[in-house]
Parts: C-alpha cells; sequence; structure tokens
C-alpha cells in the first residue's frame, strides 16, 4: 500500500482550466465514478467506513456509520443532500472547493448517491453564492452530457440527476433538518429530533446530509482505497482536512493539511498562514469557525499539559472546555495583540442573535441579552455583575434548545469570559480609556506554568 | 398585471420539475429570487400573492418565507444595494472603517437610500468571503479586499450602469 500524497482535494485545483470537464477528465476525474460503479454499493460504505472519514461540516460524525444508518424501506425514495449552506463565520472551504474544483464535488455526489441509492441528489448552497451555484449548474450539465449523470449511467442500471438549491440568507439553515425544512419551501426552523433525517428526512423520507468538503473527499477514498486514507493524519484525524485561514495574518485563504501539522507551522510557516502582519505577536485564536471556544496564545500553541498543540481534532478539543477548543469547520481566526476580545465576541453574540430562528425562548432572548450587554462592555457603560450575568444567560442557553445554535451562541462568550475576564473588568473599571486604546496582549501569550 | 415572462415562465417549470410530484412548494425560495430580480428588486405583496398563485400556496406560506430570509428584502431598495459584512473577521480587517466611509460618501446611514434612488447600505453577516476581508455583496458579485478607493471605483462603476440607459 502506497502512502497518498497530502493534497487529496485541492492537488488539482490550480491546473488551468480545471473547472471544465475537459480538463477535469483528462487529470483523472470520474475514475472515481467508474470505479464505483462496478463496486457493489454496500462496499462503497465499506470504504468510507475503513476510511475514518469523519463529517467536515462541524460535528465530526464518522460518515461510514452515518451512511450505515440510513433506512431502507422498500418503495419509498431515499435522498442525498449536500450540505453547502457554509455560513459559519471564519469558514469559507467549501466555497473555494466548489468555485475552483466544481466536478470534484459533482463526483463525489454521483458515488454516495450509488452507494446511498438516491436517484435524486440536491446540493444546497447558501443564496449569496450565486455565481457558484451557476459554476455547479454548469458541471452538472457537462456531466451530464458526458453520461456521468441521467439514465442508467455507463450502462450500470443506476439513474441520477443532481440538482443544485439556493438559499436565501439564514445561517441556521444550515443546521441539517432546518435545511431540509428550507428545501421543503419553508422557514428554516429545525426539526425536533429523533426522528433523524436518516429515518424520516426529506419530504419524510431516509435522506443523508453531508457537506461539501466531505462528499469531495469520498472520490479519494474510492481511488485509493479507505485504509491508504485512514494511513494519512493520526489516530480518528484520518484523511487531509481543508482549513480557512483569515483574520490577522499575511496569508489568508484555503489551505489543504494532513492534520499532523502544529498549530504553531500552521500559523507561522510560509506555506501556510505566514505569520502575522507587521510583526505583530498573536494574541488569541479561534480555530474550528466562530461557534467554538477561542483560546488565549499560549493555550492555543501548548496544551495545558504543556504538549505542542496539533492541527487535529484530538489535540484541538485536548482539555475540554476549560483549555481547549475544536476543530469545528476548519474556520481558523487569528487575532493579533491589538485587537479587543470584548469587541470581537460582540460581532459574534450580534451574528448568533440575528440568526436564532427564534422557536426556543432561551436562544431568542438570551442570544439578544448577551448581545446588549456585550456592547455595553465595549463601550464602556458595563458594570462587573454584567460580567456574572453574561456567564449565567450562557450557561442557561446551552443545552437548553431544540439545535445546537444556542450552544454554539453560547460557547463564543463563555469562553471569552473563562480566558479573557480581565480583559472584560479592564473594560468596565477603565470606561474611557477603553473607547481610544486597547487592552493589549498583557499575559496572554506567556509559558503556562505545567505542574509536574 | 403582475406576471413573468414566457421565458421567467419556463425557468419556474423547470425549477418544479427537481421535485416530486406535489412538492412544488420546494421551488418557493428559487422562484421568490426570480420574482425579486424581476419586479424591481424587492417584494411588494401583490408579487408573493402572484407566486403564491403560481405554486398554488396559501399567500401565508409565501409572506412567512419572505420574512425569514434576509436575502428577501420586503421594502423598495436603491438600484445598487452594498451589503457590507460586519461579522468578526471582517471587523479585524477594518470593515467598521469601510462601512463609515461608505456613510460619509453616500451621506446615508445603514439601511437607508440615497434620495436619487441610486445606492442603498445594508450590513450583513458573514458572507463566507472572511479571508477576503473587508468585503460586501453587490448583486450578483462579490467585492473584496475593500479600502477606499476600492469604494470609489464601486461608486463610481455603478453610477456609470444607471447613466447608460
Ligand atoms: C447552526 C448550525 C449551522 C450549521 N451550518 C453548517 C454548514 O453551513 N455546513 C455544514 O456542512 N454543516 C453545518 N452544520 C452541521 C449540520 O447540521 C450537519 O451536521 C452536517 O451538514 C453534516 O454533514 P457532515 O457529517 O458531512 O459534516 C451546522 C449545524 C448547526 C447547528
Ligand atoms: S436553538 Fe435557536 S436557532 Fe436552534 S431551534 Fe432554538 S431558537 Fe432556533
Ligand atoms: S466575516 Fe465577513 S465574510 Fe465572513
Amino acid at each position: 500500500m502506497q502512502r497518498m500524497s497530502k493534497k487529496l482535494l485541492l492537488k488539482n485545483a490550480n491546473v488551468p482550466g480545471i473547472r471544465q470537464y475537459d480538463v477535469y477528465r483528462r487529470e483523472g476525474g470520474y475514475v472515481g465514478v467508474e470505479k464505483a460503479l462496478k463496486m457493489q454499493p454496500e462496499a462503497i460504505v465499506e470504504e468510507v467506513k475503513k476510511s475514518g472519514l469523519r463529517g467536515r461540516g462541524g460535528a465530526g460524525f464518522p460518515t461510514g456509520m452515518k451512511w450505515s444508518f440510513l433506512a431502507k424501506p422498500e418503495g419509498v425514495p431515499r435522498y442525498l443532500v449536500c450540505n453547502a449552506d457554509e455560513s459559519e463565520p471564519g469558514t469559507f472551504k467549501d466555497r473555494y472547493l466548489m468555485e475552483f474544483i466544481p466536478h470534484l464535488l459533482i463526483e463525489g455526489m454521483i458515488i454516495a448517491s450509488y452507494a446511498l441509492g438516491s436517484n435524486n441528489s440536491y446540493i444546497y448552497i447558501r443564496g449569496e453564492y450565486d455565481w457558484v451555484a451557476d459554476i455547479l449548474q454548469e458541471a452538472i450539465a457537462e456531466a451530464k452530457q458526458n453520461g456521468w449523470l441521467g439514465k442508467n449511467i455507463q450502462g450500470s442500471g443506476f439513474d441520477c440527476e443532481m440538482y443544485v438549491q439556493r438559499g436565501a440568507g439564514a445561517y441556521i439553515c444550515g443546521e441539517e433538518t432546518a435545511l431540509l425544512e428550507s428545501l421543503e419551501g419553508k422557514r428554516g426552523n429545525p426539526r425536533i429530533k429523533p426522528p433523524f433525517p436518516a429515518i424520516k428526512g426529506l419530504w419524510g423520507c431516509p435522506t443523508v446530509v453531508n457537506n461539501v468538503e466531505t462528499i469531495a473527499a469520498v472520490v479519494p477514498i474510492i481511488n485509493e482505497g479507505g485504509e491508504a486514507y485512514a494511513q494519512i493524519g493520526v489516530g480518528k484525524s484520518t484523511g487531509t482536512k481543508l482549513i480557512s485561514a483569515c483574520g490577522n495574518i499575511n496569508k489568508p485563504g484555503v489551505y489543504e493539511i494532513d492534520m499532523t501539522i502544529s498549530v504553531e507551522e500552521f500559523i507561522y510557516s510560509d506555506e501556510y498562514c505566514g505569520g502575522i502582519p507587521n510583526g505583530k505577536r498573536l494574541k488569541a485564536c479561534i480555530p474550528g469557525g466562530s461557534s467554538v471556544p477561542i483560546l488565549p496564545a499560549n493555550l492555543l500553541l501548548t496544551t495545558a499539559k504543556g504538549e505542542k498543540r496539533m492541527m487535529n481534532y484530538e489535540s484541538l478539543s485536548d482539555g475540554g472546555f476549560a483549555s481547549g477548543s475544536m476543530m469545528g469547520s476548519g474556520g481558523f481566526i487569528v487575532l493579533d495583540e491589538d485587537q479587543c476580545i470584548v469587541r470581537h465576541t460582540y460581532t459574534l453574540a450580534r451574528f448568533y442573535r440575528h440568526e436564532s430562528c427564534g422557536q426556543c425562548s432561551p436562544c431568542r432572548e438570551g442570544t439578544g441579552w448577551m448581545e446588549k450587554i456585550l456592547l455595553n462592555i465595549e463601550k464602556g457603560k458595563g458594570k462587573i455583575s454584567d460580567i456574572d450575568l453574561l456567564w449565567d444567560i450562557q450557561r442557561k442557553i446551552e443545552g437548553n434548545t431544540i439545535c445546537p445554535l444556542g450552544d454554539a451562541a453560547a460557547w463564543p462568550v463563555a469562553a471569552a469570559i473563562r480566558h479573557f475576564r480581565d480583559e472584560f473588568e479592564w473594560h468596565v473599571n477603565n470606561p474611557d480609556k477603553c473607547l481610544t486604546e486597547n487592552y493589549g496582549l498583557r499575559h496572554y501569550a506567556d509559558a503556562i506554568h505545567v505542574p509536574a | 398585471m403582475i406576471t413573468f415572462s414566457k421565458d421567467k415562465l419556463d425557468q419556474v417549470a423547470e425549477i418544479i420539475s427537481h421535485y416530486p410530484e406535489g412538492k412544488q412548494k420546494s421551488a418557493l425560495l428559487p422562484v421568490l429570487h426570480i420574482a425579486q430580480n424581476e419586479f424591481g428588486g424587492w417584494l411588494d405583496v401583490p408579487v408573493m400573492d402572484y407566486v403564491a398563485s403560481l405554486l398554488k400556496l396559501e399567500p401565508i406560506e409565501v409572506y412567512e418565507v419572505a420574512s425569514f430570509y434576509s436575502m428577501y428584502n420586503l421594502k423598495p431598495v436603491g438600484k445598487h444595494v452594498f451589503e457590507v459584512c460586519q461579522t468578526g473577521p471582517c471587523m479585524l480587517n477594518g470593515s467598521d472603517d469601510i462601512i463609515d466611509y461608505i456613510k460619509q460618501k453616500l451621506n446615508i446611514g445603514v439601511g437607508e437610500t440615497t434620495t436619487d434612488g441610486l445606492f442603498t447600505l445594508k450590513t450583513v453577516e458573514c458572507l463566507g468571503a472572511c479571508g477576503y476581508a473587508p468585503m460586501m455583496q453587490l448583486g450578483k458579485t462579490y467585492r473584496e479586499h475593500l479600502t477606499k478607493e476600492k469604494v470609489d471605483a464601486i461608486v463610481e462603476e455603478c453610477t456609470q450602469i444607471s447613466l447608460t440607459p
């Protein structure tokens, strides 16, 4: 068994013309479909299980397992729906993949549709990615012209149609059941689970919802085999991961990493983020999209146990919420020493208030309340008791809502207070100064004492 | 009377064909996008009622959807809508300054339209372009890595478009 190259998804993203079918095919495209159609659908699910692939949409649920849960009642259609809603602040990797190498997603969709028995599959894309939807539609048309979609694909007896559906501006539609509601032409109100989509999904039929990157990763898994894929990375972080890096870095963009590099290398090496502009120092980072806990520089680069923190699922969450964070969606947001944690947290609270669907009172009321208090503190109008109040509110949201947006709104506030409480207090105690100055780096990059 | 052109009606029929028999409600979001484009950039009540009749829905089913999603405008907007992202990652890269600059340049506040009806300024939340911040959406396109100079050029570009008949 050969060790696979590090780049599996974006390896050809820079080949001129790769957006077009002919070039994609010349570079080895659709070989995965040819191979898959000669396999039994169950054998494909097995390969995906072996690969250890975990959902790239944020939750990291094993994809092979999810596929094997899909109910298969006689005479009832099953659906594959690709989640291209991508709206978590800091996350823009799916857009890159779809924009530059759309056929990779289409190829993955065909393989997954065949494996799951979906004859009509949908790509639900956020409405603002209007031109990306056009690119996908173009790619689907090309695939169809060349016999990879439609009736009896390549003589296999398998029929498959694929459609792109645009949303219309709602982060909550990235939550899988809200997405299905939206695809049915309704408001994006998440459904109560169970039943899970695998049993009752789109139009009440068994449905698998997967992220863009997850589905694209099926292509190299089928091409090279699940075991070869599982060889890349470490532990349960197999394969490669797309990271969208932004904030205060020299080279913002989308990077494909195998999950063996350290966070420090990712930020400072020229291959990736290229360090922080103007020689400034690192203050904090949200490593996995706005919903995951923010970490100060010291805990970001080293775990509380004093180990180098790595860019993988296990290492990023090492220490739990007390001293760790999460891989999440791979939205990597870097804050330099001149950034204000209170202001940044306020923008996130505003985001969640704006995006709450309003079904559950803890989320609907709590997000608005947190936003107001944070704005007060940011503007030097807060009280010390407000910090405790914020803590209380987020505690009351977490775990008490229909969908995880409530938790997603609570965690960033909790982590900001947990690690940066003194910055919040400084705002309260310096109501004038905080309008013109920032708290700065202070002790946030100091080495942490590790108990022997 | 409000009605789509033959061309658009064909497009609607094509969209409905994406779904199983009887599930034409699924076409609601795409059809509202078309309607907003066709009828002046916003969804007036008669437009929504028309969409309801096209898809055999109750008008309320259309209103509740139109009011849920941020891309649908329920009030008239200017010819060119600047939708500037203000969420964390964009803020880290100066989106607040860009918003202030646009306000000053166009002499309007957020949510307002210039008196000549040419420009509307909106602030929006993360558009999935955080690495190319600051940024805004303008119609179908994203304008990224914004600077004051770029804003000047965009305003000029839009003004030119509006001058050419
Ligand atoms: C508020 C919220 C927003 C979400 N947004 C997205 C999204 O934009 N894209 C995505 O793939 N998953 C998103 N998810 C996760 C989905 O619910 C779902 O877990 C995922 O699409 C499953 O695909 P995966 O297993 O391939 O990751 C979101 C979840 C929540 C709670
Ligand atoms: S947690 Fe928030 S977004 Fe999720 S269902 Fe409840 S109100 Fe809606
Ligand atoms: S924060 Fe502005 S595009 Fe993501």
